[in-house]
């Protein structure tokens, strides 16, 4: 089970250096935020495997939380290459 | 079951990454990441969740809302993506057919 556990681990790791060729060389701004959007997705599934091999439950809450995280980063990140600003003004104050 | 499931996990992951390396434009490969990514880690949080449940006997409600969010989240975050992309002007791959949204992009860049 624990070897199963590692080999789980060790090809995620290969899907992560994959992603982080994409992240690297994208040719555009769009192509990179993908890439981190899968990045932080294969982040927590890395942390679920170290939580299985580690034998911990102190972990699952950091998996809620860089999920909602990269959620908020991605969402940011995606007004700001469409509008140019994130936060919107108020139109008359 | 936990087995099974980690595996189905793990090999859309490596999907994934094979699709974002190979794919030829951004939207297609928003459309690998949205998917496969989703039920990469879909399939590896359901895998955890059964290991804590099944073997340590431990329930985890935290892992069941994390399942939800990102199931709920990650086609949202894609489709900002694919459209942030079509609305700042990236281009799309040579094999493209049709472009039925180009109207709407001729009327975004110049309002009048």
């Amino acid at each position: 089970m624990m070897t199963f556990y590692w080999v789980a681990l060790l090809i995620i790791s290969f899907a992560f250096v994959g992603l982080l060729y994409r992240l690297i060389k994208g040719p555009s701004i769009a192509d990179r935020i993908v890439a981190l959007d899968a990045l932080g997705v294969a982040l927590v599934s890395i942390i679920a495997l170290l939580s299985l091999i580690l034998e911990t439950k102190f972990f699952l809450a950091i998996i809620l939380l860089l999920s909602i995280l990269a959620f908020i980063g991605t969402v940011a990140f995606a007004k700001f290459i469409e509008r140019g600003v994130i936060f919107d003004r108020k139109p008359n104050r | 079951m936990i087995i099974i499931s980690i595996s189905v996990g793990v090999i859309f992951s490596v999907v994934t990454a094979l699709g974002l390396i190979r794919l030829p434009d951004v939207y297609t490969r928003t459309h690998a990441a949205s998917k496969s990514a989703t039920l990469g880690v879909l399939g590896i949080l359901t895998g955890t969740f059964l290991h804590f449940l099944l073997i340590e006997d431990h329930f985890n409600p935290q892992l069941i809302i994390a399942i939800a969010f990102l199931f709920i989240t990650s086609p949202v975050s894609g489709h900002l993506i694919g459209r942030a992309a079509y609305m700042s002007g990236t281009e799309l791959a040579k094999e493209t057919v049709r472009d039925d949204m180009k109207i709407l992009r001729k009327k975004t860049e110049d309002p009048k």
